[in-house]
């Protein structure tokens, strides 16, 4: 999974660390340095959906970010088609983005409350004639469940699992090779999570895309993921298939995790 | 008599912007000194707002009707004097988000303490001793120098021991917990109910819980009421309920969790639709439009139907057993 | 509930609006009729009480009150729009700079505001006429300039709520810069709170103008204006103590207007609220 086939791996992430410097007690005591980030490595093939999975503190949400070229990291590279995202020209990487989209969490924040429908999943296109927009706007709708119409309404007029399509049609709009996705279905209901995640497993037959899923959900990741890395204070402590990982797991952290998780089941 | 909490056909009714709506439309259950019941359900089944009408916390404008007998007395209709009595001395409750729930501004001894001062008639000496004891019995590391601390210093699972402790305080005869450990992460969320579970026990408490996840009824909870659009859909002991799986919106919801280990691979079951807004529920079971057993007769609130023993489904076409 | 549906049912709203539409129509009209000219001066008829001819009776020049009132609304109205133009103008783009910037620009606007929040409007305006000589024009500066810190902290402190949101996040992702999600997302989400900050700050330029009119620092003669006529009642206050009145009222009611109008505004325009009846 380490070996890296530069001609092959769609996203190659190398060593990233990311230090956050904190406020000082006092004017005379060094200030404090969250190692948020120490060192994390790896690899995603096109079309493939590599899960990560952690607690709060892991490191996780700073590895999106990171991914996503939204913050520079301390040290490290992230490569994305082999070209590393944060040492390209900033021209180059506002046009390279089409390639790499993002799925937040919160469906109530990630629309913006003001702008219709058809508006906010146009955001990520380059400037294209109104009528192409319009046509792919319609089209991404429709590959999300939604109806073109729906492009005319305001986000207050959808429930959360609908302005999470809303959220993913946007993401597919520029027909990313890689999809971040932080924590894409935890503020759902399980119904809508169920009918979400079916809607990102057919996605990924449909148009090819890889996927960097975040979650806390064991479960939710074991569904949707070929691989799964889990994140343990800045650095991934195991990583692995799910059907190896979540039967035979060998760190005492993965181990926790799976034990720790409630299961509807009765032995 | 036993009964703890005995609620009959409780109904809320709201003001929304669409104009009036039932959000609870017949709730019943009972609940015995030291038993423990989940309501489990989705957004908008009403099971918050069960919580919030037993405990005369509903917003203004709500029209409540039916009977909640708490140890007999009754509380539909009680004056605020009266709900104020009753509310931290002998009914506690524990919400979901921590930090919201606890005072910024105050330290978490002042917290603790305020109950037992105020339900209890404990000087300030009095209360920080019996708060220090209550904190280590929520086994709050450092206790004693967390009396002095203020929320934001501690981590989400201390301030929800601390929030236990608090509720716990005057030593109430019903807790009442809702989405306890929602906000928290998978590890500690196993470590609060385990001292939820034992707290009630020990203090032979009733336990109301609140949750959407089905993982954490069938870890703590002795019986399971499954709940949607204002009504009790399925109710019954946690085991024969997940089993059985009668109510075909409780077998629903279940298929379409992932499992680990199970659903890989397949796409997940599915219900069709999407929960309808309160005024737009239909007349009858609210779960007809969405339902795919749905019969003639749904139009129609289907009575509650006996499915084994203490078990029972609101259906006319219930489930094969699996 | 539709705005306009909830807009009548508000009182505060209903009750500021007709006030401040009272003032605006009563502007409206001075430039095309007044009962007499404002600035006929009649000293034979001087101090007169209500009558057929004069509604209000005359001042102690013999001009008549009902027409000065009218003609004196469009000074404060020409210095409540300019001044809070001003204001908003640069204060709201400071604030959306400080905001986008952040770092030492932030710092920078934020000390600048604070400085300028030292000199209230009065000193500032006693300083310009000592430079510039008195009249209307240095009035609406001083004003205009004071109001410019005002809106910039406040769009700055909303701007930074924005800015933290996850829907600007995600324009972020998309590659898009800094001016474009202030034109394209920060605008629109702090516009309602500006525009209940303009109708309070338009209401204290009334104020501002007034006192300064009063303090012979604003229009000058023979240019209508309210303040002024409270300074000339001031000294008739023994012969004709309701002379101070009718001024008065109408700086009070213009005011109360402006002020009701922009608390009904502000309930009308919160989102939580409006989603809650």
């Amino acid at each position: 999974m380490t070996d890296a086939k530069p001609g092959l791996s769609l996203l190659v992430v190398d060593t990233l660390t990311k230090d956050y410097r904190l406020p000082r007690d006092s004017l005379f005591s060094p200030p404090h340095i969250v190692h948020a980030l120490q060192g994390v490595s790896f690899t995603l093939d096109s079309g493939r959906s590599l899960g990560i999975v952690g607690e709060s503190g892991s490191g996780k949400s700073t590895l999106a970010r990171l991914v996503m070229a939204l913050e520079t990291p301390t040290a490290g590279t992230v490569s994305l088609l082999g070209r590393d995202l944060h040492a390209l020209p900033a021209n180059d990487l506002r046009a390279a983005r089409r390639d790499f989209q993002m799925v937040f969490q919160d469906p109530y924040g990630s629309l913006d409350p003001r702008q219709r429908v058809g508006r906010i999943v146009a955001e990520p296109l380059p400037a294209v004639a109104p009528k192409e927009r319009h046509d792919r706007v319609a089209e991404a709708l429709d590959a999300v469940g939604l109806r073109g119409t729906d492009a005319d309404k305001y986000p207050h007029e959808f429930s959360g699992g609908q302005r999470q399509r809303i959220a993913i049609a946007r993401a597919l709009i520029t027909r990313p090779k890689l999809i971040v996705a932080d924590e894409p279905v935890s503020a759902l209901d399980v119904s809508v999570q169920a009918q979400v995640l079916n809607l990102l497993q057919d996605l990924r037959v449909r148009f090819g895309v890889a996927y960097l899923f975040i979650s806390h959900d064991l479960a939710v990741v074991d569904h949707v993921c070929d691989e799964v890395a889990v994140m343990q204070h800045g650095r991934i402590v195991e990583r692995g298939t799910p059907e190896r990982l979540f039967t035979r797991a060998e760190h005492p952290y993965t181990q926790s995790l799976i034990a720790a998780a409630p299961q509807a089941r009765f032995q | 008599m036993n009964t703890l909490l005995d609620v009959r056909d409780l109904r809320v009714r709201l003001n929304t912007a669409r104009g009036p709506a039932d959000a609870l439309r017949g709730v019943s259950f009972a609940l015995a000194k030291g038993e423990t019941l989940g309501i489990i359900g989705e957004s908008g089944c009403g099971k918050s707002m069960t919580a919030l009408a037993l405990m005369g916390l509903l917003p203004d404008g709500a029209v409540t009707s039916g009977s909640i007998r708490f140890d007999g007395d009754e509380l539909v209709g009680a004056d605020d004097a009266r709900l104020c009595a009753l509310r931290g001395r002998r009914i506690g409750m524990i919400f979901q988000e921590p930090m919201t729930a606890l005072n910024p501004l105050h330290t978490v001894g002042t917290q603790v303490a305020e109950p037992l001062r105020h339900h209890l008639g404990m000087n300030k000496a009095e209360a920080r001793a019996e708060a220090l004891r209550l904190l280590e019995r929520v086994r709050l590391p450092q206790a004693a120098q967390r009396l002095d601390a203020y929320p934001h210093q501690l981590s989400g699972g201390q301030r929800q021991r601390v929030m236990i402790a608090a509720a716990l305080a005057c030593g109430p005869e019903l807790l009442i917990a809702d989405e306890p450990t929602t906000a928290l992460d998978v590890s500690i969320q196993r470590e609060i109910l385990d001292l939820i579970a034992e707290l009630v026990s020990e203090r032979g408490m009733g336990l109301l819980l609140i949750s959407h996840d089905l993982g954490v009824m069938a870890h703590t909870v002795q019986r399971v009421m499954v709940m949607y659009g204002g009504t009790v859909a399925e109710r019954g002991p946690t085991r024969a309920v997940f089993e059985r799986l009668a109510h075909p919106y409780t077998r629903g919801l279940f298929r379409a969790r992932p499992q680990l280990g199970l659903s890989r691979g397949r796409p997940l079951e599915t219900i069709a639709g999407r929960v309808p807004e309160l005024v737009d529920m239909p007349r009858g079971c609210p779960f007809a439009d969405r339902c795919h057993r749905v019969v003639e007769a749904c139009r129609e609130m289907p009575p509650a139907f006996s499915v084994g023993a203490n078990h029972e489904a609101r259906c006319f076409n219930m489930e094969p057993a699996p | 509930m539709r705005f306009s549906d909830r807009a009548w049912r508000h009182s505060s709203f209903v009750i500021g609006s007709l006030l401040v539409g009272l003032l605006l129509a009563t502007a409206a009209l001075s430039f095309v009729w007044t009962p007499h000219s404002p600035t006929d001066i009649d000293v034979p008829s001087k101090l007169q009480g209500p009558s057929a001819a004069h509604w209000l009776g005359t001042d102690s020049l013999g001009r008549d009150i009902v027409s000065l009132l009218i003609a004196g609304s469009q000074n404060s109205i020409a210095v409540g729009l300019i001044a809070v133009g001003i204001g908003m103008g640069f204060g709201v783009a400071l604030g959306l700079l400080a905001s986008a910037r952040r770092g030492w620009v932030e710092e920078l606007v934020m000390r600048f505001a604070d400085f300028t929040f030292a000199f209230p409007a009065l000193l500032s305006a006693i300083m310009l006429t000592a430079i510039y000589g008195p009249g209307l024009v240095t009035s609406v500066v001083a004003i205009g300039i004071f109001n410019i810190p005002v809106f910039a902290r406040i769009t700055r402190a909303a701007a930074n709520g924005v800015w933290s949101r996850d829907y600007v996040l995600a324009s972020r992702a998309c590659g898009k810069g800094a001016w474009h999600i202030t034109v394209a997302h920060v605008l629109p989400n702090i516009a309602s709170g500006l525009i209940v900050q303009a109708t309070i700050q338009f209401a204290t330029a009334i104020l501002a103008e007034a006192a300064l009119s009063y303090l012979g620092l604003g229009t000058q003669p023979p240019q209508p204006s309210w303040g002024r006529m409270l300074n000339e009642a001031q000294s008739m206050m023994f012969q004709a103590p309701t002379l101070a009145i009718w001024p008065g009222l109408a700086i009070a009611l213009s005011v109360l207007g402006l002020n009701l109008m922009g608390d009904g505004l502000r309930d009308l325009l919160d989102p939580k609220l409006a989603r809650q009846r």
